[in-house]
């Protein structure tokens, strides 16, 4: 029993990059109607910017400001976002009118160019990041077992921010006019709002997430040049059983795949990597639209 | 007019290609061209964007290996085994895919392709993160000695005219108009009463078929199935190649498999800033290049005849 519940604690781990990844997704397939390939490479330049910041600004630039965790929480997400922003405004933005597979492949193209690029420089076995607070160091008892602090603030943080979205998005009024704009751009515009600024800032924020995510998971995984890679095609699979109609679609099913992978650690662990893309296959032969998408 | 000339040229540079290049170098540059082919066959022609081609390629690899190694098939029944193996698969993926439309289509190819590498990377035969190694190439009918590399180059040349004759035969009759026609506007080829889904499957187990015969023929060739070739990036890969020579024209991808597998080659020794190179290229190529190198031309050509 103490094993299942360990297990299930840290599928919930993984669980929640699946969420927040997925969540980033959803929300920039919601506005823009692409699916950023690239998320899986924002996630690792968040995860190399919390690295860089913390031990590698001095050594190569001779600046000894050091980022420390929380600050990397902030900035990283910021310089993620910014990348997005310049995406948006000098590629993506002259696709909108092309097949959207076109934005696909826009991004896998990107996709390669910064995984190229930290490959040159950075080991794709990994390097550890060195600056986990101190203040989440060390084992929680749970009562049942013990689970290391960081992990169980990196849950309870990624929970916040997925569900905070949520809540932005369906119950405020930037939320509403966000919704109207993906419902109809044109009639949206016409009211007075400014869409393509939307599409950027949405793009912006669905790629800072992403960001984001990838500091939360510096300190858990080592940071490496293909550790988007791999995750982004999970994902992609999360996001087919989920369905892309809403946001708390990506958010739950992201969270339940983690912790039907963490479980299948128990049972089968040969299976733990697959069982993902079995259950998309009995997703689509059963409800091809996704658990909680809409059927067209 | 303009077909039948690339064709002749085609032949011709196919045929004296060993006289002046590296033949291994260029039958893995063949096995490329006829797998952009086929993917082409999808994308270009019937608007299918598959993301786990790799799949069908490697997969076929692994089988023709394993069954010429292991239950000492000849070469040809290894490659005919590989091949139908990427025909049952390419028809369990297509049932799957094609139930969902647009980028969706796309991610499920992906992560269905995903199951095929991590199969390969984990089932006991596959030899793993090594690949599989030691294949023999044996002997053609029988008679004629593979190891020599101009034999094993004429046959790889000869597998890739049949594919690249299937493919054109495919293109240019009733079934080809009606996927172009799906592709053009799906719904109105479903209200001429045409079964899309119907078409649309057949298109992409022809398509897989001829990725997998191109896959059997590369681990012949190089006597290894490798993990990479199922690898999602080979998937990229070979959408990099059809886009750069010409999404949709019959010649754009073996232009493009060439280009980008010479390019390749050439940049080998500056390790993963050939990474970065090549998606440089797919972003200048969505952005700025999107008729790819044979559509360019084409429309060149017709610009000064008109």
């Amino acid at each position: 029993m103490q094993v299942i519940m360990a297990q299930a604690l840290l599928g919930l781990n993984v669980g929640v990059f699946y969420a927040m990844l997925s969540l980033g997704l959803a929300v920039i397939f919601g506005l823009l109607n692409i699916i950023n390939f690239a998320h899986g490479a924002m996630y690792m330049l968040g995860a190399f910017i919390a690295l860089i910041g913390y031990s590698l600004l001095e050594q190569w630039f001779g600046i000894s400001l050091q980022i420390g965790f929380w600050a990397s929480l902030l900035v990283a997400p910021v310089i993620v976002g910014i990348l997005g922003v310049l995406i948006e405004r000098l590629m993506l933005k002259r696709l909108y009118e092309l097949d959207h597979i076109y934005g696909l492949l826009l991004t896998f193209g990107i996709t390669l160019i910064l995984q190229g690029l930290f490959a040159n420089y950075f080991n794709v076995s990994g390097t550890p990041y060195p600056g986990q607070p101190e203040a989440l160091s060390g084992v929680v008892n749970l009562g049942f077992m013990y689970f290391p602090t960081y992990r169980l603030f990196a849950i309870v943080f990624s929970l916040v921010v997925c569900f905070a979205t949520w809540w932005a998005i369906e119950h405020t009024k930037l939320g509403s006019r966000l919704r109207a704009g993906v419902e109809n751009p044109d009639l949206t515009q016409a009211f007075g709002l400014n869409v393509p600024l939307m599409v950027t800032l949405t793009f912006a924020f669905g790629a800072g997430l992403a960001g984001l995510a990838g500091v939360l998971a510096a300190p858990i995984y080592s940071v490496s040049p293909l550790m988007g890679a791999d995750l982004i095609i999970v994902v992609f699979a999360v996001v087919v059983i989920g369905g892309m109609g809403s946001i708390m679609g990506a958010i739950l099913s992201g969270l339940a795949l983690g912790l039907v992978e963490g479980l299948t650690k128990v049972f089968y662990p040969p299976a733990a990597s697959t069982v993902i893309f079995f259950l998309m296959v009995l997703v689509l032969l059963f409800r091809p639209a996704g658990l909680f998408g809409k059927e067209k | 007019m303009t077909n039948r000339i690339l064709f002749i040229l085609m032949l011709v540079a196919g045929l004296t290609a060993p006289l002046f290049a590296y033949p291994v170098f260029v039958m893995d540059l063949l096995c490329f061209a006829l797998f952009a082919c086929a993917f082409n066959l999808l994308l270009g022609y019937a608007g299918l964007l598959s993301f786990g081609h790799a799949a069908f390629f490697g997969g076929a690899a692994y089988v023709t290996g394993y069954v010429t190694k292991e239950w000492g098939f000849s070469p040809l029944l290894g490659i005919l085994a590989g091949a139908g193996f990427a025909m049952v698969l390419g028809a369990a993926f297509g049932f799957l895919a094609i139930r969902r439309q647009g980028i969706y289509f796309a991610m499920v190819t992906l992560a269905l392709a995903q199951i095929i590498y991590f199969l390969a990377l984990q089932m006991p035969f596959t030899g793993g993160e090594n690949g599989l190694q030691g294949i023999p190439r044996g002997h053609l009918f029988g008679l004629i000695d593979l190891n020599n590399s101009l034999a094993m180059y004429y046959f790889v040349f000869a597998i890739f005219l049949l594919g690249f004759g299937i493919i054109y035969r495919t293109i240019n009759s009733p079934f080809g108009e009606v996927l172009q026609a799906i592709r053009e506007n799906e719904s109105r080829a479903l209200s001429l009463g045409y079964d899309v889904d119907h078409f649309k499957l057949l298109a992409f187990v022809i398509s897989a078929t001829l990725a997998g015969l191109a896959g059997a023929t590369k681990a012949i060739i190089f006597q290894f199935a490798a993990l990479t070739s199922a690898h999602w990036q080979t998937s990229g890969e070979v959408i990099l190649m059809t886009l750069v020579g010409g999404l949709g024209t019959i010649f754009g991808p073996v232009v493009g498999a060439i280009t980008v597998g010479a390019l390749s080659h050439e940049l080998s020794a500056y390790g993963s800033w050939v990474q970065v190179i090549l998606g440089t290229i797919f972003v200048v190529c969505v952005m700025v290049f999107r008729r790819g190198i044979i559509g360019e031309l084409q429309r060149l050509i017709s610009r000064k005849g008109g």
